[in-house]
This record gives structure tokens, sequence and C-alpha cells, in this order.
């Protein structure tokens, strides 16, 4: 490197610059998504479930939607479920909804550290869910609750981690929402994005080392889809033909930035497909028919050991990050309710009722009881008590801080568990 | 018995376990059917199959993150960072989701599973294939860090730790794969075969994880070590004529501690050796504990011969080298009040 000032050393030659990506609106803007080109439902092809990869990779650029904005179903991937199987879907994502609103609730009144909702994009774990066998097993991020929800995991059971209290069955030990169980085949959430994407992967492989038949999901925001890990996750997919389906949901923000920030402004998430040469598409993320056709082709896909499929779920987060966060410091307050995907709750109503399967009525009562279900529920969780409502100390026995950091408790933790129960006496007896 | 060096004897335990638990799969870079580039799973692949030991992208995130996947499966991998100086990209995988996933699911979901690494300099390695990382991972929770220092316990330690249902990281100092080392990188290499702990079992046996080794007993001096360290210490001592109580960690998390503080309490000296750079080693540490625990045994402080706090430079390597004359410094200094 010459020590010549490097803008005198080609004088000639155009400057370099810089790209840093801006989202098109900022607070105060109005949002306008006019040309942001949304496909018609019912115009994506369907391919065969065993078609070569490079069949499915124009969905990569396209949007596989089923509900028109008549609210029928259309096209190749209109699943036809029937009416029952809509209704669940429908009462699963309006129990989230209202789940959400009121752990948000729950926290802003001081019972809790932390929440995070996924309001707008309650459609993709329900349904998603539903398309899935029972037995699969997903790896989750913190926007997934509808997943639990849909499998039936009860809400105390929830609740009882987001108040960390003395029915949180991982004992106060992570952030709230980072929800773990095994029998609802729901892996750990990790709080470090992207860990679970290779992960959800190397499960997979294992299954098929096993001969096994269930298949794994792995999900990430598109935020994290910059993480090596993502990255990896494909290259393994690709490598051992895992069976298994990796969700992207783009929900266009990794808290303020937008995603541009991720390298989406000049291919889709799902256009990273092609370079591992894995099944990919894009999919309305707001349409529960087209998510549960998509999921659905990809597990059948995945089973038949034909390969992963790289799914993009196109959505929006209608609200904040977290209870931690607020999106009017960044982007317009009413960007939500201008994006053009429309609302997944209203869209499946609107579905349901327009085939005659559902109405007001119903769908009030059914908010009722959804209602009544999440408040008896969260009765129940606060009688095992909140983060803040310990009245001594602390909501659980100091003494299993130490358990689990290893099966078996080494020495140098039993002393600084001893340790720990001195201190807690001192503090009694403090200043003393 | 049959006489192995460490590959051979790693080797072994791989085949031993991989006979005894289908579960157990190995994976890493080129482990497959070239055997390794140390040769550690040569023939594995052949005898056991393309699933059970297969090779892996140039990915170590990727290589642990789907070894965790598997273990969540129901699997016990064994993953091999080809060497300790690349596993840099697995230590998100490592310290933040293998070494807390018990923790995180208050028991739910474990992993059993063992990182494999050569580790270590003495190779003319350059600053990518010396390094000794053991204290990166010391500091964290939920970690087990063996580094065995001979054919017999090397064996005997990778199957305690594949047996192990947490994580463990297996360092294996490559210096003395092939024979001990006794710090003089300028004499003639002696081969495993003449060292009485290359008799190894060619069956299962295991080491419990977390027990040190008396390997030399002594009366004025006690010395902390681990590795090809051990065998350095063992030459140095020698040849200076000292009564030491050279003590092989073989585990240093968890530790040993009643035979340091017996051994400390005994000799009221002590010299700390390893490898890695000085700061923040795990010398430190085991010097914190010596004066917490031993403090009125003590005649001198705790001396520390260790790598310097530069990165292992390639022509430099046998400056660098915690070698006898930095060991017998160390030593000096420990007798000398």
């Amino acid at each position: 490197m010459s020590d010549k000032d490097p803008s005198k050393l080609r004088p000639n030659r155009p400057k370099l610059a810089l790209h840093v990506p801006e989202p098109p609106f900022r607070p105060g803007d109005t949002p306008d998504f006019s040309s942001l080109k949304i496909p018609a439902a019912g115009s994506a092809p369907r391919p065969d479930v065993a078609a070569p990869a490079t069949e499915t990779h124009p969905l990569t650029t396209h949007l596989v939607r089923v509900l028109g904005d008549d609210h029928k179903a259309v096209g190749p991937w209109d699943p036809k479920l029937d009416p029952d199987t809509l209704r669940k879907m429908l009462r699963d994502m309006v129990t989230v909804r209202i789940f959400d609103d009121r752990m948000y609730r729950a926290q802003r009144q001081g019972k809790t550290s932390f929440y995070m909702k996924c309001t707008g994009e309650e459609a993709i774990a329900v349904a998603a869910a539903a398309a899935l066998d029972r037995e699969d097993m997903h790896f989750p991020t913190y926007r997934q609750q509808g997943l639990l929800v849909a499998r039936g995991y009860p809400l105390i059971e929830m609740m009882c981690q987001i108040y960390s209290n003395k029915g949180d069955k991982l004992q106060g030990r992570q952030l709230p929402v980072m929800y773990s169980d095994k029998a609802h085949g729901f892996f750990s959430i990790s709080g470090n994005l992207g860990t679970q994407f290779p992960q959800a992967v190397g499960w997979a492989m294992g299954a098929a080392i096993k001969g096994d038949s269930r298949i794994a999901m792995g999900w990430t925001g598109e935020g994290a889809t910059a993480e090596g890990d993502f990255h990896s996750a494909l290259t393994f997919a690709t490598v051992y033909n895992a069976p298994v389906i990796l969700a992207i949901v783009n929900n266009q923000w990794a808290i303020s930035s937008f995603s541009g920030i991720a390298g989406g402004e000049h291919a889709t998430f799902a256009q990273r497909a092609l370079g591992y040469g894995v099944a990919g598409m894009r999919v309305d993320g707001n349409d529960a028919l087209a998510v549960f056709a998509a999921v659905r082709w990809a597990s059948d896909r995945a089973r038949s050991n034909l390969g992963p499929t790289l799914i993009e779920f196109f959505t929006y987060r209608a609200e904040g990050h977290s209870t931690s966060d607020d999106p009017s410091g960044y982007r317009p307050v009413n960007e939500a309710k201008a994006w053009p995907l429309g609302d997944p709750i209203e869209r499946l109503k609107a579905h349901l009722t327009t085939i005659g399967e559902w109405d007001e009525e119903r769908h009030a009562a059914l908010l009722e009881e959804a209602a009544a279900e999440v408040r008896a529920a969260q009765r129940e969780a606060e009688r095992k008590g909140t983060l803040t409502s310990a009245s001594i100390d602390f909501p659980q026995d100091v003494r299993t801080m130490f358990n689990d950091v290893f099966e078996e408790m080494p020495w140098h933790l039993k002393e600084q568990q001893q340790a720990m129960v001195d201190e807690l006496e001192a503090k009694r007896r403090w200043p003393s | 018995m049959a006489v192995m060096n460490m590959i051979q004897a790693l080797n072994s335990a791989h085949d031993v376990m991989l006979g005894r638990d289908e579960n157990i799969v190995v994976l890493g870079e080129d482990v497959g059917y070239f055997g390794g580039v140390f040769r550690v799973t040569e023939g594995l692949q052949k005898k056991y199959g393309t699933t059970r030991v297969f090779d892996t992208p140039i990915a170590e995130n990727g290589i642990i993150a789907t070894a965790i996947g598997m273990a969540a499966y129901g699997l016990r991998p064994i993953a091999e960072i080809q060497f300790t100086d690349y596993i840099y990209p697995a230590y998100d995988q490592i310290v933040s989701e293998a070494s807390r996933l018990r923790y995180r699911t208050a028991g739910e979901w474990s992993v059993p599973m063992v990182i494999r690494s050569p580790y270590g300099g003495g190779i003319f390695g350059g600053q990518t294939h010396s390094q000794s990382t053991e204290a990166l991972f010391a500091h964290v929770a939920g970690v087990k860090t063996v580094i065995p220092s001979t054919p017999y316990d090397a064996k005997g330690l990778l199957i305690a730790a594949i047996e192990d249902n947490d994580p463990v990281l297996f360092f294996e100092p490559k210096r003395i794969y092939n024979g001990p080392f006794d710090g003089f990188f300028d004499r003639p290499l002696t081969p495993w075969a003449k060292h009485p702990a290359s008799e190894v079992p060619e069956g299962y046996y295991s080491i419990p994880i977390g027990k040190a080794s008396v390997v030399r007993a002594g009366e004025d001096v006690t010395i902390l070590c681990y590795g090809t360290m051990v065998h350095v210490t063992l030459a140095t001592v020698r040849e200076l004529g000292i009564d030491a109580e050279v003590i092989d960690l073989r585990t240093i998390v968890p530790l040993d501690i009643e035979t340091i503080e017996q051994s400390v309490q005994k000799t009221g000296r002590c010299v700390v050796v390893h490898e890695a750079t000085r700061t923040n080693g795990f010398g430190a540490e085991l010097a914190a504990l010596v004066q917490e625990r031993c403090f009125y045994h003590l005649e001198a402080p705790v001396q520390r011969a260790t790598g310097f706090d530069t990165p292992y430079p390639h022509s430099l390597e046998w400056a660098y080298f915690p070698g006898p004359v930095r060991i017998g410094t160390a030593l000096k200094k420990a007798l000398e009040v």
C-alpha cells in the first residue's frame, strides 16, 4: 500500500461508493407498497413432489398463494382442506393472538421481564403444525408459539415459563418465550439467532441414519439468514440430502433493520435455494392455506428421501420485535395496516365465511371462548406465582441454580452451591 | 495387550465403542474414507459404513451444530475438529448451545457428544496448527475438558468421554501422537513402544474423567501439568535431579482438586506448566486454587511455566515452547525461597 493519499492515486477512475441499504419508508412517511409485485392467488405452478429442485426454482421469485381477493381457494396449491381442519387452524390462530395480547399486558403489568408477540404471523406456525405429523420435530425461533398452541401444549405451561414461576418446567432458567418441550416436538429455543437451523439438519440426519420416518423443520427469521449457521444448514442439508424443511420467516424487520440489511434487496431469501441445489419457494405467509400446502409438499418430499426444501414465508411483523422495542422509532406506525397481504386471521375467517362454514356469530363465540380459555389459564398460572411476585427471595429454590450444568454435580459446583446458600443467609442478616 | 502409539490407541477406542453402541457416529473433515489427517479414524468407515463414519464439509460450526442435532435426536456423535485452531467457528455452538442445553431445558435434552481435536504445538504447524485452547473452554459452564498424555490414558479417557452424557472436549496433544517428548526438539524422537503406557488393552476399558494421575511421586515440589508437558516436565526433573511430584491432571474440568491439595500440602511448593499462552491460562486458575486452599502450606509463591502471550510463531516455535529450561527456571524460583 502506498503512503500516497489514495484519492489521488488514480484520479481518472470513478470514486468508489459504499451502499448502505435504507428501507423505503421511515417514520412520518406514508407507506406505499403498490410497487410490491403480488402475484394473483392460484397463479403459481405446483411442481410434482418428486420434481428436480430446479423445477421449483421459478417459485423462489413467485409467491405461492391460494386465497384470492374473493376469499376463495384457487389454483394447484389449494390443499382442499376439510372445514374442520380450517376451523381448527382459525381457532389456533385466534388463540395465539389473544394469548400474545394477554402476555404482552402481563409484561406491562410487571409480572414478567419480557415478551414477544407474533402478531400478523400466526398463520405460518399454525398451518405448518397442521401440515406436519405430530411426531415431526421443530427447531423453532421465538416467534413460533403457534406450533405449541396448534399441537395442544397447555397454555398454562407456556405461561408458567413466561412467569418463570414455580410451575415452570424449565425452572426459571430461560428468558420468557424460550420454550422447550420434547413431547410436543418443540426443540429448546436459543436466544442466539440461527443456531437451531443447522441443528435441525443434524436431527434430520440422525433420523436418516436411523431409517426413521420422522422429519425435522428448522426455522429462522430473514435477519438471521446472514449468520454463518444459515449457510452451514443449507450446505449440510444438500450434501446429505437431509429430510428437513428449512423455513425463513421473512417478516421484513429484524428489530430495526429492514430485510435489505440481511441481503434482501437484490434477491429473495428463497432464491438462496438455487446456489445449494435444493428445492425452494416463496409463499404468502399470511395465507394459511398456502402455508399448509407448501409445508405439506415439502414434507412429502422429505419423507420420500427427495431432499430438503427452503421455504420463504413472506409476511410482516405487525408489532414490535419484543416488549423492549418501539417500532415507531424506525418505521411508519401505520405500515402494518398498509401491508398488502392483509391479516392472516381475517383472511382465513373470510374464506371460511365465503364457503359457508363460518359466520360472525360463530366468530364472536370463538373469540369469547378463546379469551376465556386464556384467562382461565392465566389465573391458574398466576397461582404458581409470577417472576416478580415471589415474597421470599426468588421464585425458585436457589440451590436448583446449580443443577443440570452437568448430569452429575462436580465438587466445584457443590462448593459454589453451598456458598450461595450461605450468601442468602448472610443477606438476611445484612449488614451485620 | 498390544503396543500402540496414541493414534492407534484412539483408533482402538473408536473401534471398541462403534462396535458396542450403534448410536455412536463419527463425523468430521477427512475422517471417512481417508481416515483423518492424523489417521485416528483409519479403517473405521470401511468397518462400520458410511452412515456411521463420514466426511463433513469444511464448516466447523456446521459440524458441531449438526452433531448437537444428532445428539438431540438420540445419537452419540464423536465430532473431529481437524486442528483445535479451527474450532472458533464452532465456538457459539459449543458455548451457547451444547454446553447449555441440559441446563436451559432442566434436563429435558442433553448433548452426549465428544469433540476430539488435535492440539498443541511442536510440529512446526505455525500459528494455525499449534494452539492450545483449553482455557477458552474451561471458562465455560457445562463442558468437560480432557487432555490425555499417553496411549493408555488416551484410549481409556476417550471411552469415558464417549460414555459421558455431557459434551466433552477431548484435546489430543499432537506432538506426542507418535512418541513421548522430552522437550528437546533436537534430540532423536523416542517411539511410544519404549514407554510402558504404550501397553494398551485391545478391548474395552475406561478411565474416569475428573481423576488426575500422580506420574512421579516426590517430596520437594508439586508440578501440575497435562498433555505434552507431562513428558517435558518428567524429563526436566530427571535431568535436573529434582525430587518433584508430577501430577498429570488428565481432566481440567472437572478438576481433581483432592489430588492437587494432598500433594501441595505435602511438598509446600507448586509449579504449573502449560503450553498455552500465559495470561488467563488454565495455570492462573490452578495457581488461584492452590493459594486459596493450600496457602498455609506454601513455602514459596506458585510459579508458572507457560507459552508466551504471542501467537505461536512458525520459525521461532522452539523459542515459544515452554521447554525444560523454562520449566527449570520456574522450579528454581519455587525451590529457592
